[in-house]
């Protein structure tokens, strides 16, 4: 059987314009065309990412000793508000729907999203608000009670400069955006799908947007009750969360965390579905334990809304409640658990190739974990109430961002970069970036446990020269220079292969899915005929028919066969 | 089918979110006794009305969606412009409603109950504006002689937004008028 997709595209791309929108930036602005916002979308989080970096190394600089004053503590306090929302809602978040956005249309063999147009407003109102987010530094100062604007710190009578309106705006904004895309992505992968494309056949990164998708329609909108409320009280006087007038400070906290834990795992589920495909490819085996690749991951985005208070243990809850979440969020650890086997699994016997993208992804595997396990102590409340709010958090949260999601996320850029830009990316530059990048990002951060053991602060501007201190810190910043330096190589990366790469063919590293079926990068339509779906490596199967998977028995397929 | 999958997510995202009001309102109204001033101030008669024919306008839409089905054009108008109309009577109830309480210098800024108060039911409001400005799109269309395909996911899926928003206000009502009146116990 062989399944014709057809799919009208608009023959004239700005119907009724007198100018010329065939070509050059003009076409980019007034796409819908689904890779071509995929792309706005990475490069919008590429531009951002070097953003909130240049941010980063500032803080560095400063804390590269004791009693520094390259920075005013004010200034200091906006650098990080700003590093931490950039990065969060303007590098992860984008840089996740903005792969899900290119790819899943191309996994699930449709040629648009279920509603294109929605797609482009999405990403304009997006970006959009990052464009108000930065605009603050000119209209009087930038926000600065953190990424998490902790009430009252958020009031203004404790910041009185514009910043926090402009935080609650262009979050709003591209808030907005997000929900919009998680719906047509969920829409897109229910409707749209090639007919033979069982749920059982889905690419598992498909699945994980999928997942993902309901996981961001449910988490932002407390978000946005809670930056509407803010903007209420910021605007109108109201007194939500101004203690000073009877409102509430946990309000905020626990309609930010209800929200801000969902969050942790929307920028990681779609990392974990990258992750599965990279793995199965550059391993030349079938993912172990699809059912428990998915499973886990629907496991996940359920016990995700039921852990929020872990981050609220040091404001005196009680003990009951403490052990409840305490409880749920060692929980979360077990499925999380289980797909790092999955992992480990499909590469064991596997025939490896290290490619970069495959690099990111073993080195995945250890950086996530160390944030997983400094993850679990947090869940033990003692220890919470010892560490909280010093570095050990700092050190933390970025093993699972930056280990966790950000790997995930170069792992599957160095593995679509062929299929998006039709050219071979150099593996010695990808080598050295790669290895550089790493070996700076574990000597920044990995310092960062100890200085939080030892009492240091985070949030804090400049620190006495106490025993440790010194050295931890000087470390850290070397790191941190040795982490922008590599970023300049993948930039040269992109140029040169950009410039010089060789053609990509259509289906470089022999994957699985329907996205390398198609030209190398796609044409504006995706696909016009495509082979029928027997098991979720459809592109595996016709070209090697004589091991394709359709021969085999459930069982066999999905990996939950007894060898032995 | 697409449209329709799409406005129940969105809807059920919607829900979520007025939840969170919801919450901040029973928060300050509710914790830890009931705020007595709270039956007082509103007027349950009043906006008991104004809330009934908000509801009616489901109904009205109802018919609306089955005139549609059947393809009898001049009663779609009909229902259409009665849903349009009862939207924007309540609207003017509500303006006439907040009038009322500013009047009594009750502002947004008097304290944790009005602010909560305004909040919830000022977007409830601005809801139920998108709503009407939809509908008044929609009853464009129908005018025009546009809306003559039984298939068309457009009604359909503009019913399952403003049933939505009525569903909402039903919950609010009862949450924010009616609850208070019987949990405060009656001064005589
Ligand atoms: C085994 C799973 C995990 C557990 C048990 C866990 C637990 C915790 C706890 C208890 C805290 C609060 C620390 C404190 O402020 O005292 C925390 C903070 C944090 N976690 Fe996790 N975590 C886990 C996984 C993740 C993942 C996967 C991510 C992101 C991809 C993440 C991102 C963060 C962030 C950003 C913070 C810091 C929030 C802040 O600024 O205070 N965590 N985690
Ligand atoms: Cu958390």
């Amino acid at each position: 059987m062989i399944t014709d997709v057809q799919l009208p595209e608009p023959k004239t791309p700005l119907p009724g314009a007198t100018v010329n929108s065939d070509q050059g930036l003009l076409m980019w602005i007034s796409s819908v065309d689904h890779k071509q916002i995929g792309i706005m979308y990475m490069i919008m989080t590429l531009f951002y990412l070097f953003v909130g970096g240049l941010l980063a190394l500032l803080m560095r600089v400063q804390l590269m000793m004791p009693e520094n004053t390259f920075l005013a503590p004010d200034s200091y306090n906006q650098l990080f508000t700003m590093h931490g929302t950039t990065m969060i809602f303007f590098v992860l978040t984008p840089a996740i729907l903005g792969m899900a956005v290119y790819m899943v249309p191309l996994q699930i063999g449709a040629n648009e999203m279920a509603f294109p147009r929605l797609n482009a407003f999405a990403f304009w109102i997006s970006f959009f608000g990052g464009l108000l987010l930065y605009f603050s530094f000119l209209a009087g100062g930038a926000p600065d009670a953190g990424w998490f604007s902790y009430a009252p710190l958020n009031q203004t009578q404790y910041s009185a400069s514009p910043g926090i309106d402009y935080y609650c705006i262009g979050l709003l904004l591209s808030g907005i955006g997000t929900v919009s895309t998680a719906a047509n992505l969920a829409v897109t992968i229910i409707t749209l799908r090639t007919p033979s494309m069982k749920y059982k056949y889905l690419p598992v990164f498909v699945w994980m947007v999928f997942i993902n998708a309901f996981l961001i329609l449910a988490a932002f909108p407390s978000l946005n009750a809670a930056l509407a409320m803010l903007l209420i009280d910021r605007q109108l006087d109201g007194h939500f969360f101004n203690t000073d007038a009877g409102g509430s400070a946990l309000l905020w906290q626990h309609l930010f965390w209800l929200f801000g834990h969902p969050e942790v795992y929307i920028v990681v589920l779609p990392p974990f579905g990258v992750l599965s495909e990279v793995f199965q490819v550059y391993s030349r085996k079938p993912i172990f334990g699809y059912p428990f690749v998915v499973g886990s991951g629907i496991a996940i985005s359920l016990l995700a809304f039921g852990v929020w208070v872990h981050h609220m243990f040091a404001t005196g809850m009680g003990n009951t409640v403490n052990s409840f979440f305490a409880v749920s969020s060692m929980l979360i650890g077990i499925p999380t658990g289980v797909k790092i086997f999955n992992w480990l699994g499909t590469m064991y016997g596997g025939s490896i190739r290290f490619t970069t993208g495959m690099l990111f992804a073993t080195a995945f595997l250890v950086e996530f974990t160390i944030g997983g396990l400094s993850g679990i102590s947090f869940a033990i409340v003692p220890i919470d109430w010892q560490l909280t709010d010093t570095y050990y958090v700092v050190a933390h949260l970025h093993y699972v961002f930056l280990g966790g999601s950000l790997f995930g996320l170069f792992a599957g850029f160095f593995y679509w970069f062929p299929k998006i830009s039709g050219r071979m990316y150099s593996e010695t530059l990808g080598k050295w970036f790669f290895w550089l990048f790493m070996i700076g990002f574990n000597m920044t951060f990995f310092m960062q446990h100890i200085l939080g053991i030892i009492g240091m602060p985070r949030r804090v501007y400049t620190y006495p020269n106490l025993a440790g201190y010194s050295l931890l810190n000087l470390i850290s910043s070397l790191g941190a220079f040795l982490m922008g330096g590599s970023m300049l190589i993948f930039l040269y990366l992109l140029y040169d292969a950009i410039k010089r790469g060789k053609r990509a063919g259509d289906n470089p590293w022999d994957g699985y899915t329907f996205e390398w079926l198609t030209s190398s990068p796609p044409a504006l339509k995706n696909f016009t005929i495509l082979p029928p779906v027997y098991s979720f490596r459809p592109v595996h199967d016709l070209n090697h028919p004589e091991i394709g998977d359709y021969q085999k028995s459930d069982e066999e397929k999905y990996g939950t066969k007894d060898t032995d | 089918m697409e449209q329709k999958t799409l406005i129940k997510l969105i809807v059920g995202s919607e829900a979520i979110f007025f939840l969170a009001l919801l919450m901040a309102f029973v928060y300050f109204t509710y914790v830890p006794t009931l705020n007595p001033r709270v039956a007082t101030t509103l007027d349950l008669t009043t906006t008991g009305l104004f809330t009934v024919l908000l509801l009616s306008s489901s109904f009205t839409f109802w018919r609306a969606e089955v005139s549609f089905r059947r393809g009898q054009t001049k009663s779609l108008r009909l229902w259409l412009s009665a849903t349009v109309v009862l939207g924007v009577v309540f609207l003017i109830g509500q303006g006439i409603e907040y009038t009322g309480l500013l009047s009594k210098q009750l502002t947004v800024s008097k304290g944790t109950f009005t602010t909560s108060f305004f909040t919830l039911t000022g977007f409830h409001g601005l809801h139920v504006l998108i709503g009407i400005i939809i509908l008044s799109i929609v009853l464009y269309l129908a005018f025009l002689g546009d809306l003559d395909d039984p298939d068309s996911a457009l009604l359909p899926s503009v019913g399952i937004y403003w049933h939505f928003v009525d569903v909402v206000w039903a919950v609010v009502f009862v949450v924010v008028y009616v609850l208070p009146h019987f949990l405060t116990p009656r001064a005589s």
